[in-house]
């Protein structure tokens, strides 16, 4: 999967057999969702490993996928698409925490919260989707390792119209954002590559972000490349307690409190504020967090193409450029106390507050990343079934079994004698338990727990478990 | 074992002359296995999965708790919860407002505290406190303490209650007196700490063992954990929904209560209401050294077993879970008193969420759902010092 282009059919191929191979799936079925059906009751029909295909036409509704290995994705015929509409009432669009779930092809709109958003899902894919606002975020994947949002349309956000939040090795290209608060923010991430994308009126283009009070504590190793970067002037329109409601119009490239970041090959024009600021956390966010660190290190700025940036510098910009007795906005601003910064062509550009910054290294060049994407995908499950016979045992029977005395239910000693080597009877009996002892209330089912994982359990205590 | 433990104090009768002893366990409690290191490590369905620190979702791993301990450290821990022994007056245990059957909290808005009598909603003549008691399942994996975080370990957090005048009114004397007068404690000590029973009692024990012994109050077999683990049954069509919303960005509820914990070890000013006729409690705002940026700000409490733990919120404003809900629901800062100076935290809606009445219903069905206490420890009938134990509320 590595590699900057959008993920070939036959790579896709791999990792959906990878994702059907761990899920014990042997081939994937498709499920077609009509016009006027639901595409939820697919969704929870489908097996992992199977695709989704939803016919063109008008969705109401919020599409949840909790399992793994799902490809969700849009029939476009004859430039008709299947869309999900929120109608302003609906919460979110698409929300997924299954790994491996592939969404594509859809036009979501209207959605009052996310249009598009995985939660700890791994080893995701968003691509060709147009997302549309009003909604808060339009395509959110957070606390995530491993994932793609390519070729995706994006606009009317209240806040970021891409936003990777908390998340790890995501390749976030080929894009088009606009009209939203920011066009595409990585936020207290690791190994993020975005590139490729067009990024045009909004307030803000492209921000990289540590902020405070969020459960994951840095943001390191992100790269800005190859990106058109363009007129970002909008008026800012966000909600008064939103963070971005501060971020003034007008900047191109934001580097917020991140580490490592490298800005490499845009082209950054007509952005009325600043072409890159470098600053630390509480120029937009000034909540405490003494479990991080808000100040920009080693952020690279290499060689970009800078057009006319900074002709009208408006709220905190203005203040800052008028401390510094500082008219026109620059083509790079950078303020605070960040270390081991460094520039390249520091005399084709107009620069502010970069004095510490030195002399990139000739050739200095991030190229040799053409992917943060994992190179196999990430598992999920990294156990045998017998440890997971084990691990159920000690997690759910213990709380009413103990080897050797009675607790809730009898000992264990008692029922190895009764059941022997017969796994199989016992995985039955737990699924269907049936009332035995007088003195002794009913054993709740455990049908709860997959087939293989009774079958498990019933081998764990069978064979292995001894006092 | 812990049973042996019981039978042994059967023996003894209520008012324990403690000739006959009381036996420490030497298993591990549910859900923890021991390694090779002779301490007891915990066991969860939530290992099965990987993820990076900081990172929820629906299967994620667990934070690791933040201790370990041995089997006897554990079970000499549930002794001393449950032994009045350690208050001023000897009167008061832990449990007497941790009470096991109000998921170990009391119940009431705010906690009662020194020379207080019973239990539970029911108690009565202590001096009244000013915060909420907080539930204890799964207190060992929080990095923070104490409403407004105030403290960082649960050994830390222990000494707390036992030496507040309004509390348990003790001194460290009272407790290493009382210890070492009883030759029950001293042997049992011995045992868990593994050294002569001729050394005195050190108050680092107590904590240790008090703190072992909450580090095993562990819930994570909701029906919520079953449909984590795929189970698409094990939650009904409302809590479904109501899992949505409370995951989905406009109720951003995932956000402070991170899963699988629902709880984060942040602090965050939401705007909760005054209590009539108090000064508004400014939390972590007013801790040294004093940061207004912290105004109103409260660690994150975890949402497990929340429908056990009413009242809710520092000072127990809320009633009910309905309450808390329609608080979320109402506009960003809608309760903060003018003058407050509070800095809400940015995902506290940032206009009014205006959940239609469904999504509400949905949401509360989903807070129901977060219900396990399978791995309650036995609650002993008898304790060293022969002091009355709690009543038990529900048989
Ligand atoms: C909530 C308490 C509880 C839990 C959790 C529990 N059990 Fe039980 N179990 C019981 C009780 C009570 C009985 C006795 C039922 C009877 O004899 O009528 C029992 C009986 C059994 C029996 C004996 C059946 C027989 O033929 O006599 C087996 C086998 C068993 N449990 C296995 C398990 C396994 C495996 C697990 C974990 C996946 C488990 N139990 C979890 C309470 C529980
Ligand atoms: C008089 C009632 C009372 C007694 C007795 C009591 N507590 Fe508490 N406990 C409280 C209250 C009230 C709080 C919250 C205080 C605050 O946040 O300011 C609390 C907080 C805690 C916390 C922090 C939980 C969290 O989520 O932050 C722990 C742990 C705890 N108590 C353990 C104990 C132990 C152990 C004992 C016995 C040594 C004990 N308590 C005795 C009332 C009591
Ligand atoms: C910005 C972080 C944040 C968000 C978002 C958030 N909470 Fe909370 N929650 C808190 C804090 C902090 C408290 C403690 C407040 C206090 O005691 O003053 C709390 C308390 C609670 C309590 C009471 C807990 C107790 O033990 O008393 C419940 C229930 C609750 N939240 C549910 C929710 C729901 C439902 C949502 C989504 C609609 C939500 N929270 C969103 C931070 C948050």
């Amino acid at each position: 999967m590595r590699g900057s282009k959008p993920m070939t059919a036959s790579a896709l191929a791999l990792a959906t057999a990878w994702i059907s191979l761990a899920a014990s799936q042997a081939l994937g079925a498709t499920l077609t969702v009509k016009a006027g059906e639901s595409i939820q009751a697919a969704v929870k029909r489908a097996l992992p490993g199977d695709r989704i295909e939803v016919e063109p036409g008008l969705y109401k509704e919020t599409v949840f996928i909790d399992k793994d290995g799902i490809e969700l994705s849009g029939i476009v015929r004859g430039g008709q698409w299947p869309v999900l509409d929120g109608e302003n009432k609906l919460n979110d669009g698409v929300l997924v925490s299954g790994h491996g779930v592939t969404i594509e092809r859809l036009w979501v709109k209207r959605y009052k919260g996310n249009g598009i958003m995985t939660q700890g899902s791994n080893n995701y894919r968003i691509a060709y989707n147009v997302v549309e606002g009003p909604c808060f975020y339009a395509i959110f994947p957070q606390f995530g390792k491993n994932g793609l949002v390519t070729h995706n349309v994006a606009f009317g956000s209240e806040d970021a119209a891409i936003y990777v939040g908390m998340s790890d090795n995501v390749d976030v290209v080929h894009n088009q954002t606009y009209a939203s608060i920011i066009g595409i923010e990585s936020e207290n991430s690791h190994d993020i590559l975005i590139e490729n994308n067009y990024v045009h009126d909004n307030v803000v283009g492209i921000a990289t972000t540590m902020l405070p009070a969020l459960p994951v504590k840095s943001s390191d190793r992100i790269i800005i490349r190859n990106n058109i970067v363009a007129r970002n002037n909008m008026k800012n329109t966000a909600p008064p307690g939103a963070i971005t409601a501060g971020a003034p119009p007008g900047l191109g490239i934001l580097v917020l409190g991140t580490d490592h970041t490298t800005v490499e090959g845009n082209l950054i024009r007509d952005n009325d504020g600043v072409g890159v600021m470098v600053s630390e956390t509480n120029f937009l966010v000034t909540t405490p967090d003494d479990r991080m660190d808000p100040f920009p290190d080693s952020t690279q700025v290499l060689r970009n193409v800078f057009l006319n940036n900074g002709s009208n510098p408006q709220g905190t910009l203005r203040d800052l450029l008028d401390i510094a007795g500082v008219e026109r906005g620059v083509d790079v601003l950078a303020t605070g106390k960040g270390r081991d910064h460094c520039i390249a062509d520091r005399l084709a550009l107009t620069t502010l507050g970069t004095r510490n910054f030195a002399d990139c290294a000739p050739g200095t060049t991030s190229a040799a990343v053409a992917s943060m994407q994992t190179a196999k995908p990430v598992v999920a499950t990294p156990f045998t079934a017998d440890q997971k016979g084990r691990l159920t045992y000690l997690a759910v029977c213990t709380g009413c079994h103990t080897y050797n005395s009675k607790l809730v239910g009898p000992p264990m000693v008692v029922i190895k004698a009764l059941y022997g080597k017969d796994e199989q009877r016992l995985a039955d009996y737990i699924a269907k338990p049936v009332r035995k002892r007088p003195d002794y209330p009913e054993m709740p089912s455990q049908d709860y727990l997959p087939e293989d994982i009774r079958l498990a359990v019933a081998r764990y205590i069978l064979s292995e478990l001894s006092h | 074992m812990r049973l042996l433990a019981l039978t042994a104090v059967l023996l003894l009768g209520a008012n324990g002359a403690h000739a006959a002893s009381f036996a420490l366990a030497d298993h591990c409690p549910p859900s923890f296995d021991m390694a090779e290191d002779g301490r007891c490590h915990l066991v969860s369905l939530y290992q099965m999965y990987t993820a990076a620190p900081g990172q929820g979702g629906l299967r994620v791993p667990l934070p690791e708790l933040k201790g370990s301990y041995t089997p006897q450290q554990i079970d000499l821990g549930r002794l001393l919860f449950f032994d009045p022994v350690l208050s001023g007056d000897g009167k008061s245990s832990c449990a007497h407002c941790h009470h096991p059957d109000l998921a170990y909290a009391d119940g009431r808005t705010t906690g009662m505290g020194a020379s207080g009598e019973g239990v539970g909603p029911a108690r009565r003549q202590g001096d009244v406190l000013p915060r909420n008691t907080p539930g204890l399942w799964n207190v060992g994996f929080l990095g923070r303490l104490f409403w407004d975080g105030r403290a960082t370990s649960l050994e830390e957090q222990s000494v707390g209650p036992l030496f507040a005048a309004n509390e348990m009114a003790s001194t460290p004397d009272h407790v290493r007196q009382a210890l070492a007068m009883n030759p029950e404690y001293r042997r049992l000590f011995a045992q868990a700490f593994q050294r002569s029973a001729n050394q005195p009692i050190a108050l680092e024990e107590v904590a240790t063992a008090l703190a072992a012994f909450e580090t095993s109050l562990v819930s994570l077999n909701s029906r919520f954990d079953r449909y984590a683990h795929g189970d698409d049954r094990a939650l009904s069509d409302s809590e479904v929904r109501g899992w949505n919303v409370f995951r989905g960005f406009v109720g951003r509820c995932t956000q402070c209560h991170v899963p699988p914990l629902f709880q984060s070890d942040d602090l965050a000013a939401i705007g909760a209401p005054p209590v009539p006729g108090q000064p508004y409690d400014q939390g972590a705002g007013v801790l040294p050294p004093a940061d207004p940026a912290l105004n109103g700000a409260f660690k994150v409490p975890t949402l497990r077993n929340i429908a056990l733990t009413a009242p809710y919120f520092q000072a127990g404003q809320f009633a009910q879970l309905a309450d808390v809900v329609d608080f979320y629901n109402a506009p960003r800062g809608h309760a903060v008193p003018p003058g407050a100076k509070v800095e809400l935290h940015w995902h506290i809606h940032m206009r009014q969420a205006e959940l239609p009445p469904q999504d509400v219903a949905d949401l509360l069905s989903f807070l129901n759902a977060l219900t396990d206490t399978s791995m309650s420890p036995q609650v002993p009938t008898a304790v060293p010092s022969g002091l009355p134990v709690i009543p038990r509320l529900h048989p």
